[in-house]
Order: C-alpha cells, then sequence, then structure tokens
C-alpha cells in the first residue's frame, strides 16, 4: 500500500481543520474571562463555567436529558434484546418487514416523529409529560440498541448454546448464563448509543418538550434563538466533554467505527 | 427450544413471540401516530375555532397553490442538494487518504472526523454561528487576511452559510459510507493497475472509483434525506425569515398552532423524501446488480 502525498496531506489538514474548527471555538470561547463573546488568548477563566450554578433551568434541564438518556436507553434494549435474537435466530413469515419497521425510525425525519408523538401524545391525554419524553425517545434510540445487539448475536458462535441446551439447560437457563454474557458487549455499545441519541436529539424533542420537561438540547437551542454569549458556549463545552468522554469508553470496548458503520449504514435506507 | 435457524413452526412461533413486545410498541407507538398525522392534514383549522375534524382538502390546496410553499420546497431541496454535493467533493477524497494511512494514525483521524457526528448539533451549529458572526467573524477575518476576498462575505441568515454548516455536520456519513466501501476494495487490483503502467491518477478514477460508487451514492442518499429534513442548522444559521420545510412545520405546530397545515408540510416531506430514497436505491441497486450479488 502506497503512502499519501505531500497534496493529499495538506488536503487532508484542511479537512480535519475544518471538522473540528466549530467544536474548538465553542470550547475555546467558553474559557473567556470578559462578559461577552471573544477569544480568549492570554487570560483564561472558569467564570462562565461558574455561572452555570446560577442558571437553574440549564442544570435542571441537564437532570432531565440524563434521567432521559438512561430510562429510555435501558427501556429501549429490555425491547430490543428479545427482538434481536427472533431476527436473529429464527426463520418466520415478515421477519424482513419486522426489522424494516424497527429500523424505521431512522428514515422517518424526526420532525416528522415529532409531529406525530405531539399529536398523539395530545389525543392521549399524555402531551408534555415526561412520560410521553420516555416513550418517544425509547422508539427514536431504539434502532441504534437494536442494531449492535443484533451484531452481536448474529457474530456470536451459536455451538456454544447448543453445548449448553445438550448438557439440559432450559432454554432461561441457556439464555442467561450463556447468550447474554456472550452478547453483553453488543449491549452496553448499544445502550451507550442509544444514550448519546437520546442525550443530543433537539428535533423530535422540541415538539414535546414543555417548561419542565425541556432537555438540555432543547434548553440550548431556545437559548441560542434569543441572544448568543458566553453562557451557552460553556454549557456547550459540558455537553461536548461529556459526549466525548462516553464517545472514547465507545471506542475502546467497541471500535468506533464499527458502532457508527451500524449507524450510518441504514440511516438513509 | 432448538436455536438453530429453520421454518420449523413451532420456531416461528418462539421467535414471532420474542418480537411481539417491540412490535405492539412500534404499532402503538409509531403506525398509528404517523396515520394519525396523515389524517390531521386533512383537518380545518381556524384562528378561533381550533382544529375541525372534517376531511377537506384545503391545506394540500393551499400548499400546492401558494408560491411561498413551492419556494420554501425548493430552498429545501437545494441546500440538500448542495450540501451533499460537498460533502460528496470533499467527502470521498478524505475518506480514501485516511484509508491509506498507517497503523495509528488512521484510527486517531477517524475518531477525529467521525466523532463530531455523536456530539450535540446544537453545539456544533452554535459553533459555525461564532465562526460566521457577523463582519467580525473568525472565517471572514481569516479570508481577508488571506487575500480571497476583499470585503466581508455574509454567512449568518443566508443559504451560503446553511450549506456549510449542513455540509459539516452531514460529512461523517460520507465520510463513514465511502470508507466502508473502501474496506471492501481488493488492494491488489490497485497494485496491478499500477504495475502494468498506470499512473495513480488513473488508478483512482479507472480502478478505485468505479468500485467505491456505489458507496459514494449510498452516503449521498444518507446526506441528502437527513439535510432535507434538518430542524437544529437550518433554525440557529437561516434565522426567523429563511424557513426550510422542518422550521416551516415546527412554526405552524408551535407558533402559529395551525396544525392541520404544519401536518400537511410534514407529510408532503416524508412522502418526497421517501420517494427520492426508494427510487434512487432502486436506480443504485439495477445500475450496480453484479456488486450487490
Amino acid at each position: 500500500m502506497s503512502r499519501n502525498g505531500p497534496a493529499a496531506l495538506v488536503f487532508h489538514t484542511l479537512f480535519v481543520v475544518f471538522m473540528v474548527a466549530p467544536i474548538v471555538v465553542v470550547c475555546w470561547v467558553a474559557f473567556t474571562p470578559e462578559g461577552f463573546l471573544s477569544i480568549p488568548t492570554t487570560n483564561f477563566s472558569l467564570r462562565w463555567f461558574k455561572a452555570l450554578a446560577n442558571y437553574p433551568e440549564f442544570v435542571h434541564a441537564f437532570a432531565v436529558s440524563l434521567w432521559l438518556g438512561a430510562l429510555s436507553s435501558c427501556v429501549a434494549l429490555l425491547f430490543a434484546v428479545p427482538a434481536a435474537l427472533a431476527l436473529s435466530r429464527y426463520q418466520f413469515r415478515g421477519r424482513d418487514a419486522l426489522s424494516a419497521l424497527f429500523l424505521s425510525p431512522l428514515m422517518i425525519p424526526h420532525v416528522v416523529l415529532g409531529i406525530a408523538f405531539l399529536r398523539f401524545f395530545t389525543s392521549a391525554g399524555i402531551g408534555g409529560t415526561f412520560l410521553a419524553l420516555v416513550i418517544a425517545h425509547v422508539v427514536v434510540v431504539f434502532p441504534f440498541a437494536l442494531r449492535l445487539t443484533l451484531a452481536a448475536a448474529t457474530g456470536m458462535d451459536r455451538s456454544v448454546e447448543m453445548a449448553a441446551i445438550s448438557l439440559g439447560a432450559d432454554g432461561w437457563t441457556m439464555f442467561r448464563r450463556v447468550t447474554l454474557p456472550a452478547i453483553l458487549p453488543g449491549i452496553v455499545s448499544g445502550w451507550m448509543l442509544a444514550f448519546i441519541q437520546s442525550f443530543d436529539d433537539l428535533t423530535m424533542t422540541i415538539f414535546l418538550a414543555t417548561p419542565g420537561t425541556e432537555t438540555l438540547p432543547v434548553r440550548m437551542f431556545l437559548y441560542i434563538q434569543d441572544n448568543i454569549d458566553p453562557l451557552v458556549t460553556s454549557v456547550s463545552a459540558s455537553v461536548i466533554a461529556i459526549t466525548m468522554t462516553v464517545l472514547i469508553l465507545l471506542d475502546r470496548c467497541y471500535g468506533l467505527d464499527r458502532v457508527l458503520t451500524a449507524k450510518g449504514g441504514d440511516a438513509g435506507r | 427450544m432448538s436455536t438453530t435457524v429453520s421454518a420449523n413452526p413451532s420456531d416461528a412461533r418462539t421467535g414471532l413471540t420474542l418480537a411481539l413486545p417491540a412490535l405492539m410498541l412500534f404499532t402503538g407507538v409509531v403506525v398509528i401516530p404517523l396515520a394519525m398525522t396523515v389524517l390531521l392534514s386533512f383537518h380545518d383549522w381556524g384562528q378561533y375555532k381550533g382544529i375541525e375534524p372534517v376531511f377537506i382538502l384545503k391545506n394540500w390546496i393551499e400548499i400546492v397553490s401558494d408560491p411561498y410553499y413551492a419556494e420554501m420546497f425548493w430552498r429545501t431541496f437545494r441546500v440538500a442538494v448542495l450540501a451533499t454535493l460537498i460533502t460528496a467533493v470533499f467527502g470521498v477524497p478524505e475518506a480514501y487518504i485516511l484509508n491509506r494511512m498507517q497503523g495509528p494514525w488512521k484510527g486517531l483521524f477517524l475518531l477525529i472526523i467521525i466523532g463530531p457526528l455523536l456530539i450535540s448539533v446544537v453545539a456544533r451549529t452554535l459553533g459555525w454561528a461564532l465562526l460566521f458572526g457577523g463582519n467580525n467573524g473568525l472565517v471572514n477575518k481569516l479570508l481577508m487576511t488571506s487575500g480571497l476576498i476583499a470585503s466581508p462575505l455574509r454567512f449568518m441568515f443566508t443559504e451560503t452559510g446553511m450549506v456549510i454548516a449542513l455540509a459539516h455536520a452531514m460529512m461523517p456519513f460520507m465520510v463513514l459510507a465511502v470508507w466502508t466501501a473502501l474496506q471492501r476494495l481488493d488492494p491488489q487490483v490497485e497494485n496491478a493497475a499500477l504495475s502494468l503502467g498506470a499512473g495513480s491518477f488513473t488508478v483512482i478514477r479507472r480502478i478505485v472509483l468505479p468500485q467505491i460508487m456505489p458507496g459514494v451514492l449510498s452516503g449521498a442518499i444518507i446526506v441528502f434525506s437527513l439535510s432535507a429534513s434538518a430542524f437544529a442548522t437550518p433554525a440557529i444559521i437561516g434565522g426567523r425569515r429563511l424557513k426550510v420545510a422542518a422550521t416551516l412545520a415546527y412554526d405552524e405546530f408551535l407558533n402559529t398552532l395551525n396544525w392541520p397545515l404544519g401536518a400537511a408540510v410534514a407529510v408532503l416531506l416524508l412522502i418526497a423524501l421517501v420517494l427520492i430514497v426508494v427510487g434512487s436505491n432502486a436506480l443504485i441497486e439495477r445500475r450496480y446488480q453484479e456488486m450487490f450479488r
């Protein structure tokens, strides 16, 4: 395999700068000591991070986002693990249709899902509640939880399961002692990817969130609509730091390209 | 309980039973709400009477006959196509360069380039708003010091800004799609062409590009459909006046409160996207049939 030439490396450098520039600039501005937007060069300060404590709406929205992400990812996996086993282990009529249905939230624009959920939950009488948000997020993160669990279930060595059965284990014992430990990395990665998707979602959530149930992205978006100041950059920098942590964890325990190929590969289909 | 894949009837029952909870969830919370939304687009609405559950074509006629909507949908389409072209022009070479990198560099840069996919789109768009920011924005300063432009360009509240920010947000999808296609490539074919005397440009044009074309096209479909339905980037960079389909639907629902009209805009967006995506997927599969075997 030949190496990249100098022209290719220049292109590559410019490309990387383009990709990281907006992220770096947000984090950079967040450390400004000034009361206005500026790029600090000599003085750096944590003033705007400390200021966050005085904005309970951001702190509250952050708590909502964390709970919502954790809860909806767990619930999504409760549905996704059996579904993944069904799709990977059994042949039945309508299997392809079923997997298309389960992956459909990737293909339906989130603005359409948001509208559909708003209409549905309002008619059902639970519009604007945290419960409605959880249900909506379970559906939206479900494909991510499913895909990674499915990849793990398809990839595992089936003969170990056979051995367990032939040694007298019943179906549940086999699942608990053999299948579950084997697909656990897929489940954990699925949970993390689902959590990030829920934690970041704006387009769908903005239709459902009410002042008490605003998530962090919704709060940030509504804030930016009014004005952009250093405070919102420090919120964004914190969000970026959290996402990066999960991202590095994901990369370490599963390989980011594998996780994301499962994510991106079907998004448009 | 047997775990082998077979068409055994009891197996089929176990499979369906396992998938049943998810199926019920999706029927209840996806299929029914979507059907309700389609229905909603045929309802009537008035400033004082609210939503009236009748079956009329009023909203659809308004969308088709009022040039405002045609312009808005045309803008949505134009911005999405331009963003897709930019991701293809820059993302394809980058994926190729990335694939030729050695060991740890490859992993590191892949993380840097596709990692932003998982970072909050609000935070990323805020970054572009800071970079563009008025006449003193960083991008303008950079372009003026380098002598590329004489006077500052307008990025905020313009389609140009929207296209750049969208292309940035969607770039990881294109790089990933092309990267996946490159992984399937046999490097020996490239080497064979080189040893037969082809220049590296000829190798890329005649050997690499034709083989990764399905990857490029499926990346383009993903980028296009996500750009056409994007909300955060057009809302923040485009401002309140430069509307695209998603931001207009949002306005109708949460500001004007004309839900039936908003539902019609959303349903039309969904139908247009499904037709474009399914249509182009079919075209690609027919064109590259031999590769899908």
